[in-house]
């Protein structure tokens, strides 16, 4: 997917506006769904036992709080990591 | 790549068209690797002379599964992203 997301942007700026922006929409559906697959991925491994009839509730919840829980501790870290380049007076 | 400024309405449709295509070609073969990869550590602890019936069974429960956990989680992520949305 990442391949994707490099030869469109090497498309952008050569056409025109029409294309421009199909190409700017079809490249976040692409990185949100490259998103998606790595959360799958891992969400997967730490929430689903042995695959059943189906996704049992408890197996659901976990897989929507380790999305949630994921980008908090993503958040909580770029807001850590800003504040100690701040402190170290800038980079 | 010169030129894409002088495609007529249709060539640029066709060039949409194309592109929309090949991510979601990009997109099921992604799937499908994870899903293999996925599966396979799930599914067999002791790889045999051939997949027993067994196997067979649960590498088809497990891709239905993961399926369901796609759509999970691209649901989980949507909504987290309106919340962001939201909070600025």
């Amino acid at each position: 997917m990442a391949d994707y997301g490099d030869s469109l942007s090497s498309l952008e700026g050569k056409g025109d506006k029409e294309l421009q922006e199909f190409l700017m929409v079809e490249k976040q559906k692409a990185q949100f769904n490259a998103q998606i697959h790595e959360f799958n991925d891992f969400c997967w491994e730490k929430c689903v036992e042995k695959p059943s009839n189906k996704l049992d509730s408890k197996t659901e919840t976990c897989l929507t709080n380790c999305v949630d829980r994921f980008i908090d501790v993503s958040l909580l870290i770029t807001n850590r990591f800003a504040q100690l380049l701040q402190k170290s007076g800038g980079m | 790549m010169e030129g894409l400024s002088s495609l007529s309405g249709a060539q640029k449709d066709e060039l949409m068209d194309q592109v929309k295509q090949q991510i979601a070609v990009a997109n099921a073969q992604e799937l499908l690797t994870k899903i293999t990869e996925k599966c396979f550590k799930k599914c067999i602890s002791k790889p045999g002379t051939s997949l027993d019936s067994s196997e067979q069974k649960c590498i088809a429960m497990c891709m239905d599964r993961y399926m369901d956990s796609w759509n999970l989680i691209s649901k989980a992520y949507s909504n987290r992203i309106q919340r962001e949305r939201s909070r600025m």
